[in-house]
């Protein structure tokens, strides 16, 4: 239990999970509290929020209801973070495992292929690759995915460089077991807090990513998701701010939430650390 | 190692890193569902037969896959970013019309975020534990939160729909004729919410990093010896502390500048700023795939100038760097 106590310590991130929960009971409760399709136009466009009970967060410019959006973009958000952060860690933790491990010259050209990969604008590259692979969940999460990598292998191939030297390590090598085997089953286990730790904070800028790329007309056209809810207020602005204010809101708290609880995430797995940063 | 062969080093790496996004561009449009011609051709091929023909042709979409690259290849390195049939401008055109634009915003977005940034910082670490230092952290965490494309908006509803202190949108006042310094005001005045909202993520970023480097500074030991030997206080945060600590903070803000050019799509399309972030976001719905891939080199490209450019004033303004790769 010293886990939770140390996680417990950091007021903040006590508030972030709360709200992470929040975020996802309504998530989980979308189909429950809203089954009708939120593209559905059910009411008069425009109506303010707070005014009608039917619709708490009020409409936005076909009549679709914003609450019952909101609750199914929730799933979508967290979702897309979810798994394009799942992506991210199935190809920079091998890759910086790898390289870390080997050394030498596959250690030169798998940091030159991360170098790379750092280069480029990340997101310029997830429109493109958005665009060119046509809008669809699958495109998103691989796009996502695919520009989220280079730190988690710049980590991992740190920790690993690290931890190859260590004397159970090389006891490995000395009773023969296998490279893959030293891998997964020596040294990888040793670099699991600083993956989960940044794999926690990555799903808040996976979040913000895809918000993004919806805003801009990129999402998957049969997901409602919140940054298209965003974008599609957008040219009302004056007359209907709500439309584009409380989907930004509901991305903002939740990728808040998730870094508040990443860092708490930290305290409790690196206790020596988190004492260094008062 | 001399700055001249420093210099021809990192260009080479550029210009290699260049190359094989142009691969990437390549690869790109096979990846594209349906065929290659089209993809070049854009909207404008959805009806002309002639003209996929004329594109098979010139870009030798026939030939096999290597001699296909090589002909790619070799458009790149003589400038020929391809051709956007529905604006009929080669897209090199398109983009360097656009590009003063996006620098103006980017750049003054970078200083903005850096000056902010290491000064708030800078703050919090001086005054680490107090209330001030939970604020700026407070803030910087909200800052790192909120979606730019969101706070862009907000922002314009308050500051220039509401308040009418500042320009809705766009780059300057139309048909207003100013010249000279009216104008250079002008365009200011319609920067300042563009440059705002977009340095404000980075603003978050630097002034965690700053003050990181600021704590990490102040427990050396030549701080220790500038104390013992009684200098004051605030001269030791200044000459000692804040000159070391903000070294590492601007390497990392120069390799982070990058990602500005990113967010510049989307400040632009909420601001109509007339850049190559808007000018990606119209290729984007006019599915303007030539535009859209030049402007992920040209964006590309200026990250890499940009890294250079950083190395080697780090260089000059830091003798004890030796950069080595």
């Amino acid at each position: 239990m010293n886990f939770l106590k140390r996680f417990c310590r950091n007021r903040g991130a006590v508030l972030g999970l709360v709200i992470l929960l929040a975020v996802v009971v309504f998530a989980l409760l979308a189909p429950t509290l809203y089954p009708q399709s939120p593209w559905r136009p059910v009411g008069r466009p425009f109506i303010a929020p707070f005014v009608m009970e039917r619709f708490p967060l009020g409409t936005d410019t076909l009549g679709r209801n914003l609450a019952a959006g909101l609750v199914h973009g929730a799933r979508v958000s967290l979702m897309i973070g979810v798994v394009s952060t799942l992506v991210a860690l199935l190809i920079g933790v091998p890759l910086g495992a790898i390289a870390g491990y080997a050394g030498g010259f596959v250690d030169d050209a798998l940091m030159r292929f991360t170098e790379f990969f750092q280069t480029i604008p990340s997101f310029a590259l997830a429109i493109v690759l958005v665009a060119i692979l046509q809008p669809q969940l699958g495109s998103i999460v691989l796009a996502i995915g695919v520009v989220s990598w280079p730190p988690v292998a710049r980590l991992v191939r740190g920790e690993v460089l690290s931890l190859r030297t260590r004397e159970y390590v090389q006891a490995a090598v000395t009773i023969g077991q296998s490279t893959p085997r030293i891998i997964f089953s020596q040294v990888l286990p040793n670099t699991i807090a600083p993956i989960i730790v940044m794999g926690s904070l990555m799903i808040g800028s996976a979040i913000l990513l895809e918000s993004s790329l919806s805003f801009l007309g990129l999402g998957d056209p049969n997901l409602m998701s919140w940054g298209y809810m965003v974008g599609a207020g957008r040219t009302r602005l004056l007359d209907a701010w709500w439309i584009s204010f409380f989907p930004g809101l509901a991305i903002f708290l939740t990728v808040l939430a998730l870094n508040l609880a990443g860092e708490g995430l930290n305290d409790a797995l690196n206790p020596r650390l988190a004492r260094g940063r008062e | 190692m001399n700055l001249l062969q420093f210099l021809s080093g990192r260009l080479a790496k550029g210009v290699l890193t260049l190359i094989a996004i142009a691969v990437l561009n390549f690869f790109l449009i096979r990846a594209a569902p349906g065929d290659p011609a089209q993809v070049l051709a854009g909207e404008a091929g959805a009806a002309d037969a002639q003209l996929l023909e004329q594109l098979r042709e010139r870009f030798g979409l026939n030939e096999p896959l290597l001699t296909q690259l090589w002909i790619y290849l070799k458009g790149y390195l003589t400038f020929d970013l391809g051709f956007s049939y529905r604006q009929q401008q080669p897209v090199l055109t398109l983009v360097l019309d656009r590009l003063p634009a996006t620098l103006l915003l980017t750049g003054a977005a970078f200083v903005i975020s850096l000056v902010l940034g290491t000064a708030m910082g800078a703050l919090a670490a001086r005054r680490a534990g107090k209330w001030s230092d939970s604020l700026i952290t407070a803030l910087a965490l909200v800052f790192y939160a909120t979606p730019l494309f969101w706070v862009a908006l907000m922002s314009q509803i308050v500051f220039a729909l509401k308040l009418g202190i500042v320009p809705n949108v766009g780059y300057e006042t139309i048909g207003a004729g100013y010249t000279g310094f009216a104008r250079a005001l002008d365009i200011g005045r319609h920067l300042v919410l563009p440059a705002l909202t977009l340095g404000l993520f980075f603003t978050a970023l630097y002034a965690r990093m700053m003050r990181a480097s600021m704590l990490e500074v102040a427990g050396a030991d030549f701080v220790k010896t500038a104390r013992a030997k009684g200098v004051s206080p605030p001269r030791v945060w200044r000459r000692h502390v804040a000159r070391n600590a903000i070294l590492p903070v601007v390497t990392l803000a120069g390799l982070q500048a990058g990602q500005l050019v990113g967010g510049a799509v989307l400040t632009e399309t909420v601001f109509a700023w007339p850049g190559i972030g808007r000018l990606m976001f119209d290729a984007l719905v006019q599915r303007d795939y030539s535009v859209l891939l030049g402007v992920f080199f040209i964006s590309s490209a200026m990250v890499v100038g940009f890294n250079i450019l950083t190395d080697l004033v780090y260089r000059i303004a830091d003798p004890r760097i030796e950069a080595g790769a």
